[in-house]
């Protein structure tokens, strides 16, 4: 989490220093008036983002129920802990600086301070608007419903809901007064929060965990492949049930857009020929290296059922490498869309995809043997990274992962003609699926030795 | 049918595990009972080759353990949650193990009939993932799936921790009806003295990871134990 953490800073913080520039460069207008459009979507992918992601100070309440406190005391401390949380800090380190090159540039100060201290509230009031509507989907889907609708038709030129929000916006900057307001909404929020949670404080009441009701489901069409397909029934399963894997294969999903930003050339950096190979990696394999490098982290929690039951490793492994081969075949399948942009970009991602599989398949089982970070399938903590995950073993591994398919290309392209790197890099893919019985042999091997410890490191709870 | 030679456990200069030697006979019914800490689950664990032994090995019907997994067809176990895979339902559970041991659905079906009771109803057809199920139901789920597929070795740590007294008693019969099978060798451990001295036909008694009893059991066995833990 922590790199999450610092990535986001760092990403914060280069946007609150060159937005002013940026904006004023590229000649939008007036860049308060610009960011101020754009506020209401700010605020609402907070608020989007938040109910994905921040935990709810619920689960942290229980142990205390039992303790000599009053349960004002518990509501204020669980409520007031939620206020430290990085995702009301994080914003800080766009605002603090853009406000600062405001006053630099010479706008009102009464103004800029007006404007940020209201644009601070409404944050605020985010983060207790959050923790009511996390106990209800019933909120959540019509939200965003609403948010994309609003999106398309401002992209279609329809409507354009940030005419009208910019105003409120605006006037916190002209009529600093008015900062007075989203401080009022704040307040009540907080009561409103406050009182909400005092009153729904009991174990069968608010701190109940929410039970999804289960339906029994056999995949019988994977029945054919016998033990494989067992596995694969499981595994369909884990992914569809959990909150974690299912924020995985979205995240992987996102991958398939990846190659826009080197197709399209809107990124200069990116406009060689080399990069491309880059992209077709990426784009086809969003899910393998997503779900791959945490195999057998999935089953963290099941782990000594799976080492004691009758199962072979060699049929364990091979149903995960199944699975990621699927969902790599599917995404090149689905990136076919590229073809817009000529049948080279297309071929990118295709001998990118022919690499995942013979190369990279194998990479991430192998490196995921080192990983043994536990995951909590139930909540989405570290979804983002941890610290556990990047040790020297699997730094070393995205090396071949990554590098070795971009100097192949390099090579043919530039030694030969671009046809003959494409060549090169799927001869690679294609070589490394014929060693496939060699190189299971081998990751199995990994597997058995690093058995134990894998054992001992998943028995501490996250 | 298992065999410890030697097998020593040690964390540090701690050591929790220690037998000389301990030789359990194809289809005996064997209790494990100690105090906390006395080494019971580090011992079912180095069974289940989940842990490694810092000397000695373990033999299961002649196969050393830590070096071939041709044990595993006809060994299964219950040691805790860690057990059961959260997000199926336990039908799902109860055929996925089934599948693992070659039984298909109709089998596991018939297997589970007999089991209605024990279940009480809170089991099957629940709607309920076994992550949302309570401790006690799923404690049920893991005893009853580790008798699927005939294995001929079950372990059980602490199989009647948790249930409910009616429970107890339903499990009580049932472990008495494998054990009179002469083909099943069962390890079940408690805390509870009165449970063991009941169903298992040999009690070993563990203390800081040696063994201090090695009774069979007879009408005087729980006074024995009883003066011994008070002691």
């Amino acid at each position: 989490m922590v790199f999450g953490a610092l990535y986001f800073i760092v990403v914060f913080l280069a946007l609150g220093l060159s937005a002013y520039f940026i904006i004023d460069k590229s000649g939008l207008g007036d860049p308060l008036q610009v960011v101020n459009g754009f506020m209401i979507y700010y605020l609402v992918v907070d608020l989007y983002i938040r109910y994905a992601l921040q935990k709810m100070p619920i689960m942290n309440i229980r142990p205390l129920l039992y303790l000599p406190f009053r349960k004002k005391q518990v509501v204020q401390y669980s409520l007031g802990k939620t206020l430290f949380s990085f995702f009301n800090l994080m914003h800080a380190f766009f605002f603090i600086p853009f406000s600062i090159i405001l006053l630099v540039e010479g706008y009102n100060p009464m103004g800029v301070v007006g404007w940020h201290l209201g644009i601070f509230a409404l944050f605020f009031t985010n983060n207790f608007l959050n923790i009511m509507m996390n106990n209800k989907d019933s909120v959540f889907y019509p939200v965003i419903a609403v948010l994309v609708g609003l999106g398309i038709s401002q992209y279609y030129g329809w409507f354009d809901i940030t005419a009208y929000t910019v105003h409120l916006f605006d006037a916190l900057y002209e009529q600093p007064l008015f900062a007075f307001l989203p401080w009022a909404l704040l307040i009540f929020m907080i009561y409103a929060a406050f009182g909400y949670f005092k009153k729904h404080m009991y174990l069968d009441g608010g701190l109940a965990t929410k039970q999804a009701v289960a339906k029994t489901e056999n995949y019988t069409w994977l029945n054919r492949f016998g033990n494989l397909g067992i596995f694969l029934q499981n595994d369909i399963k884990l992914i569809r049930r959990n909150k974690r894997s299912k924020t995985t294969v979205i995240m992987s999903a996102l991958f398939l857009f990846y190659g826009l930003l080197f197709f399209t050339n809107s990124i200069e950096a990116y406009d060689n020929p080399v990069w491309k190979i880059f992209a077709g990696i990426f784009v086809s394999g969003g899910f393998l290296f997503s779900f791959g490098q945490f195999v057998p982290s999935w089953d963290s929690s099941y782990y000594p059922l799976m080492m004691s039951q009758n199962i072979q490793y060699r049929e364990y492994l091979s149903s995960k490498w199944y699975l990621v081969i699927i969902a790599t075949i599917l995404s090149t399948l689905v990136s076919a869309f590229y073809l817009y942009f000529g049948w080279e970009a297309y071929l990118a991602i295709v001998v990118g995809a022919i690499y995942n599989i013979g190369v990279n398949s194998y990479l991430v089982l192998w490196g995921g043997a080192y990983i043994k970070t536990p995951i909590d399938l139930t909540s989405n903590k570290k979804a983002f990274g941890d610290k556990q995950a990047f040790n020297t073993k699997t730094l070393l591994l995205t090396l071949p992962k990554l590098l070795l398919p971009l100097a192949v290309y390099a090579l043919g392209h530039y030694l030969v003609n671009p046809t003959v790197g494409y060549i090169l890099v799927a001869l690679s893919g294609v070589i490394g699926f014929a060693f496939k019985e060699v190189v299971f042999r081998k990751i199995e091997k990994i597997y058995k030795k690093e058995k134990y410890k894998t054992l001992l490191a998943y028995k501490q709870k996250t | 049918m298992i065999k410890a030679e030697n097998l020593s456990k040690t964390y540090g200069d701690q050591t929790v595990l220690n037998l000389e030697n301990l030789d359990i006979p194809k289809g005996q019914s064997f209790g494990l009972v100690g105090n906390n800490g006395a080494g019971k689950t580090t011992f079912f664990s180095l069974l289940l080759d989940l842990i490694q032994p810092s000397s000695g090995k373990v033999l299961n019907n002649e196969i050393e353990i830590a070096q071939s997994e041709d044990w595993k067809p006809f060994t299964s176990a219950f040691i805790d949650e860690s057990f059961l895979i959260g997000y199926l339902t336990p039908e799902e559970y109860f055929y996925f193990i089934g599948e693992l041991r070659g039984r298909n659905k109709a089998d596991v079906d018939a297997m589970l009939e007999p089991f209605e009771d024990f279940f009480h109803g809170e089991i099957l057809g629940q709607k309920k993932y076994l992550r949302d199920l309570s401790k006690g139901n799923q404690k049920k789920v893991g005893i009853v799936a580790s008798f699927i597929g005939d294995p001929e070795v079950i372990i059980l740590d602490e199989p009647f921790a948790n249930l409910d007294p009616t429970t107890q008693i339903r499990l009580k019969a049932i472990i008495r009806d494998l054990a009179a099978n002469k083909d099943v060798t069962i390890l079940v451990s408690s805390h509870d003295l009165m449970h063991v001295t009941e169903v298992c036909e040999r009690i070993v008694v563990l203390n800081k990871g040696e063994i201090v009893k090695d009774i069979a059991t007879s009408t005087e066995t729980l006074k024995e134990l009883e003066s011994f833990f008070a002691g």
